[in-house]
């Protein structure tokens, strides 16, 4: 950064008027962005796509600044964030405890391999189906499906991150006589937390997808049912104005993931850089 | 000087070192250790003996390869061997004593880098009853100690490969064990920082009063540090002799290495490593083709 600085620095003081360098790839990707978009308003406004399913971008976001005050939009988004929230909440309990069990005992990885490779590769939405039958369709149904689709990378990624222990470090903790529930704490746990965070990232997109898809497929109250409503009643404007919001939705949750991440694993390689 | 090739060890051997008369402290007897079974079984260790008394500094040396990190382990606990024991004050050792703290070679992996240096030093003294007063202290002291005093906010890896080694060194010298086995400590640092971290044992050694048990496979660090030598065999490890070092204290880089003295016993040493080599070789390959036949 220092070097940087006094570039920009430099430069400024030569009277030179340049793009200060942190500045441009901002730039680069508000142009990606803008170019986009009036691309978009471009083939709508010229009728080259029918407006009347896809109407031109400036429509879908005046629709969009309208629903923002609306309680309507912000109920939508908070049910659809409780189906994440509890599906993610049950799928990181399962397949942290289950994962570390079977990372740590060899019968048990053994015994749950073939389980895993048969179920993890089922499409949830399959599930469906069995959701309705079981839970009906309300919020569990909702739940369910984004638990079962986010267990599977936060179940294989802790499994992964205990079998990754170095073992020098146990040998560094039983030499010292640390007591069995510390080693967990202290060692494995924190020596398995970058594999799981990983895991929860992922799973934290996938439980997203599979709560609005259960909303729009089965009518579960949330963005995914206001999206079907908006489309069958002939409104496409707030259809994609909703279709935005879920988008923006998964990467404000990424980026909070990726944040958290940062700066509980600063001290791992792949963050160093950023914490110095 | 006086060489004593010892068979029988174990017993405290008499010559001039620095306190003839202190207690036994550790000792190894009758120790084997084999990994795996039948025709894949592979002898580590056949038959060691030897003992270290309080306060003395046993360097432990021997050709690479030849079981020297197995022996250290089962001298910890952390390993059950095969057959023979290990004693501590006459207790045996099945797991890690309390008195025991152990440098292992890779500071890079016995260090936790999630931890900062402060809370590295302190882990081992969490679960004692301490006062958070006195953890303090020892961890201060500790870090003083290995003159790392301003370094408790970094990370590990924020420091380099001598100065985590210091971290480790610190970390067991805050726990205050009355033996410190130390694990091929300096075999990854350059000549320069060797060189200061050897005279830094040789210096906290008094400061701590501790016993020192230190595997290399460096022979001049062995004569230089050393009050008595343990030199190993090569695979099936057995001891070949026990060498007294004779060398004035306070030992010194320049100074002792002069030494005509130091110039014999090194060579002696490299000697008895080099030809217990060659022998052995045969062995091995005899025991391949035995172990084909069968």
């Amino acid at each position: 950064m220092v070097g940087i600085v006094s570039t920009a620095a430099r430069a400024s003081a030569q009277g030179d008027f340049s793009i200060p360098p942190w500045l441009l790839p901002l730039l680069q990707r508000l142009a990606g962005v803008a170019g986009i978009l009036a691309l978009l308003e471009l083939i709508t406004r010229t009728g080259i796509v029918n407006p009347r399913y896809f109407p031109p971008m400036s429509t879908v976001f005046a629709r969009l600044a309208e629903e923002a005050v609306s309680a309507r939009l912000w109920s939508d988004v908070l049910l659809t964030l409780q189906g994440w929230a509890a599906g993610l909440g049950i799928a990181t309990l399962v397949g942290v405890l289950l994962g570390m069990v079977a990372g740590l005992w060899d019968p048990v990885f053994h015994g749950l391999r073939p389980i895993v490779e048969f179920l993890r590769p089922v499409p949830s939405v399959a599930l469906i189906p069995l959701a309705i039958l079981m839970f009906g369709a309300g919020m569990e149904s909702k739940i369910f499906m984004a638990a079962f689709a986010a267990t599977w990378p936060i179940l294989i990624q802790s499994m992964y991150g205990v079998r990754d222990l170095d073992p020098v470090q146990m040998e560094t903790a039983r030499s010292y006589r640390i007591p069995g529930p510390m080693r967990f704490r202290r060692v494995l746990l924190p020596s398995a937390l970058p594999y799981i965070a990983t895991g929860m990232r992922v799973s934290s997109a996938t439980a997203l997808a599979l709560a609005v898809s259960t909303e729009l497929i089965i009518g579960a109250p949330g963005l995914g049912q206001t999206i079907n409503i908006a489309r069958a009643s002939g409104a496409p404007d707030l259809m994609y104005a909703l279709i935005v919001v879920a988008g923006l939705l998964g990467w404000l949750l990424n980026i909070v993931f990726v944040r958290v991440e940062g700066s509980l694993l600063r001290w791992h390689p792949t963050y160093r850089e950023v914490a110095q | 000087m006086s060489t004593t090739a010892n068979p029988e060890l174990g017993i405290a051997v008499p010559g001039g070192l620095p306190e003839p008369s202190a207690r036994l402290l550790l000792d190894v007897c009758g120790l084997a250790k084999t990994y795996g079974t039948g025709a894949e079984a592979t002898q580590a260790i056949a038959d060691i003996s030897f003992g270290v008394r309080e306060g003395e500094l046993v360097c432990i040396v021997g050709p690479s390869g030849c079981g020297k990190t197995t022996l250290l382990r089962s001298m910890s606990g952390l390993l059950t061997p095969t057959s023979g024991t290990v004693s501590l004050l006459g207790d045996p050792v099945t797991a890690p004593p309390a008195t025991m703290a152990l440098v292992f070679q890779d500071y890079s992996r016995s260090l936790y880098p999630w931890m900062k240096v402060a809370k590295n030093v302190e882990f081992p003294l969490r679960r004692m009853r301490l006062g958070s007063q006195e953890r303090r202290e020892r961890v201060i002291g500790a870090l003083e100690s290995v003159g790392l005093a301003g370094f408790a906010d970094k990370y590990p890896w924020q420091l380099s490969g001598g100065m985590q080694q210091r971290v480790a060194i610190a970390r067991a010298l805050a726990y205050r064990p009355e033996i410190l086995l130390m694990d091929e400590p300096f075999a990854s640092v350059d000549a320069q920082t060797r060189a200061e971290l050897e005279d830094l044992v040789l210096d906290l050694r008094h400061q701590y009063g501790v016993t020192v048990v230190f595997v290399t496979h460096d022979i001049d660090e062995s004569v230089y540090l050393a009050d008595r030598v343990v030199i190993l065999s090569s695979r099936p490890t057995v001891v070949k002799e026990v060498l007294d070092i004779d060398l004035p204290r306070p030992r010194h880089q320049v100074h002792t290495k002069e030494l005509p003295e130091f110039a014999r016993l090194r060579s002696y040493v490299f000697e008895e490593i080099m030809n217990s080599k060659a022998p052995d070789a045969d062995n091995a390959a005899a025991g391949e083709a035995e172990a084909e036949h069968g």
